[in-house]
């Protein structure tokens, strides 16, 4: 065991190049969320087990009592199970933050002259990544079953965007919580217990017609609501812009409020 | 501080790496760092010496631009840490206490991806990995992810990912804390060749014989204040003229031996981690011998007794009356 080196290449002097411009970071962030896909392909199983068990369980099991035909059953629960995948997707992004953090990787980001945002810029990257391949399986899985689009390529395009967007601006929740949280566990607890009343509170699995008044109300308040019908109206190709905004307002105002929340956090931590 | 020579204020301004003024950082009502000075001159390795809580890592951390200080102002190779922290992140690199490391990615993979941030192109960020892999002796296991690393491999990699830029200076948060003697005494030459190749070095650590084997200049805190600071020779100096050191036959009587040794030679004593044998200040060979042959009249059957100077652990506890944390 020697250090005789084999050339002198690594110890001598290295000059600082060009300092690269904040895309160019952000870009090498998302290009290790694309090689952790390679090295942990099993994160794609917790990725999508949650929302295909739910779409199997729902349609077969409750479908036929909910709807009376689990085929129009799954055309009304798609929709709102890949709100629901994109939101369980940025939990699963938090605890990745949280881990980082615990294991002084960001310790080593934050010593390096970088655009400060770059790290959660390549995170945001790499969630996007995920929500469309997480998506595209459901989706996939959903086509298969006999969900239709009536919009077509068109309006599922559509409601793919509007997908990630949500996934987006969620995913700065998570970001924050995996900041605030020191271990990734906790991270995963509190995402559930935050979002499992959110998903089923919701018009994601059933009418909300049928629910008592009270509980209809808070439904009609729940984002994930006007997320889900802003998604079912693109795939039938019968949203509107008022939809489709009401949809979008929590992943925009999370996005402007919670950015610079998390650079504030970032840099006292 | 005791009689140790005042910092050389011949080398101030550009000489040194990193000038630090009353430092300070509170966490809570805990004072972490309670106003430290420090002058590291470039090119050297200086050495933090402190046990366990005693504010290294925080003073490093303050120094590396990732915690704020409360209170004082330092330079690191000229730039200012609080206006110009950015200026700083260009010029140093720091390998935390924990390898600060992708563990799903290659090594490989690790090394790209920080000169990639760092600004080379894809090719140059190739290169520069495969060098530094080759030259840490890491090129076999480049391409396998590093959770399958041992512990002496993964410090490696965490010293050469601080090594992408040649940095101004290093700063090295217990490199060696958790790794076994073969994979310790690797780092050692690692960091002398760093040194030697002009970088100015700036590490914490526990141990005493890591700052003695590598250091010039070596400063001890302990309770976020700075407490002596001197080369070895000098710190050992500053203790005394030497050191008294017995060990007795019987380790029941070391209790009874320890109460008259510190009784006779007026100083605490001390004892080493298997608790065999005692060691003590003494003014002088005369005043050792009384001691010693008060100990004999008293009965102890004492086994074998040396006078020399005091290593760094004995002077480490005259200076804080503590020995049991500083002792690895």
């Amino acid at each position: 065991m020697t250090d005789a080196p084999t050339g002198e290449t690594g110890f001598a002097r290295v000059e600082r190049p060009a300092p690269p411009s904040a895309a160019a970071n952000a870009l090498t962030f998302g290009w290790r969320a694309v090689l952790k896909f390679k090295h942990v392909p099993e994160q794609l199983f917790d990725l999508v087990m949650t929302p295909i068990m739910f779409t199997l369980l729902f349609t077969f099991v409750f479908g036929g009592a909910i709807a009376g035909s689990t085929g129009d059953y799954l055309q009304f629960l798609l929709p709102g199970i890949l709100v629901q995948t994109v939101m369980f997707n940025s939990v699963y992004s938090g605890m990745g933050l949280s881990t980082d953090f615990q294991k002084g990787l960001f310790d080593r980001f934050r010593s390096l002259p970088i655009w400060p945002l770059a790290p959660f810029a390549g995170l945001m990257a790499g969630d996007v990544l995920r929500h469309l391949i997480a998506g595209g399986i459901i989706l996939g899985i959903g086509l298969a079953l006999g969900f239709r689009p009536e919009a077509g390529v068109a309006g599922t395009l559509a409601a793919v965007a509007l997908l990630v967007a949500i996934g987006f601006g969620v995913g700065w929740v998570f970001i924050v919580i995996g900041l605030l949280v020191r271990t990734p566990t906790t991270v995963m607890t509190l995402g559930f217990t935050v979002l499992f009343p959110l998903v089923f509170a919701s018009n994601v699995m059933v009418d909300p017609a049928t629910m008592p008044p009270w509980l209809e109300s808070v439904v009609a308040l729940n984002p994930v609501t006007h997320m889900t019908t802003a998604m079912r109206g693109l795939f039938a190709g019968n949203a509107g812009v008022g939809a489709v905004a009401l949809a979008l307002a929590l992943p925009v105002m999370a996005t402007l409020v919670l950015a610079p929340l998390v650079l504030a956090l970032y840099r006292r931590r | 501080m005791r009689d140790l020579p005042p910092p050389r204020l011949d080398q101030a301004g550009p000489s040194l790496a990193i000038a630090a003024r009353g430092l300070a950082k509170s966490f809570g009502t805990l004072r972490a760092v309670d106003g430290i000075d420090l002058e590291v001159p470039r090119g050297e390795i200086f050495a933090v010496l402190g046990p366990n809580g005693a504010g290294k890592t925080t003073l490093m951390r303050m120094l590396a631009t990732l915690l704020p200080p409360d209170g004082g102002t330092a330079t690191v190779m000229g730039h200012d840490l609080m206006c110009a922290p950015q200026a700083v992140r260009g010029a140093i690199a720091m390998t935390g206490q924990f390898a600060s490391l992708d563990e799903d990615l290659t090594g490989r993979e690790n090394l790209i991806l920080l000169a990639r941030l760092w600004g080379f192109s894809r090719r140059g960020a190739r290169a520069r990995a495969e060098a530094l892999l080759a030259d840490f002796g890491l090129s076999g296991a480049a391409r396998r992810q590093v959770k399958d690393y041992s512990g002496g491999m993964r410090r490696r990699l965490d010293i050469a990912a601080s090594l992408i830029v040649t940095p101004g200076v290093l700063f090295l948060d217990e490199p060696t804390t958790g790794l076994d003697p073969t994979a310790r005494q690797r780092v050692w030459r690692l960091i002398r060749r760093l040194a030697g190749s002009g970088v100015t070095v700036l590490l914490t650590t526990q141990y005493l014989e890591e700052a003695d084997q590598l250091a010039r200049r070596i400063a001890v805190i302990d309770h976020g204040r700075k407490i002596a600071e001197g080369t070895s020779r000098e710190l050992k100096a500053a203790t005394g003229s030497g050191f008294l050191h017995v060990a007795l036959h019987d380790p029941g009587g070391l209790d009874a031996a320890a109460a008259l040794l510190s009784e006779r030679l007026g100083h605490p004593v001390s004892r080493n981690a298997e608790d065999t044998r005692l060691a003590v200040m003494a003014g002088s060979a005369a005043e050792a011998n009384a001691a010693l042959a008060a100990l004999i009249e008293a009965g102890h059957d004492v086994a074998d007794f040396s006078m020399g100077t005091p290593s760094l652990e004995e002077v480490f506890f005259a200076l804080t009356g503590r020995m049991e944390e500083a002792t690895p």
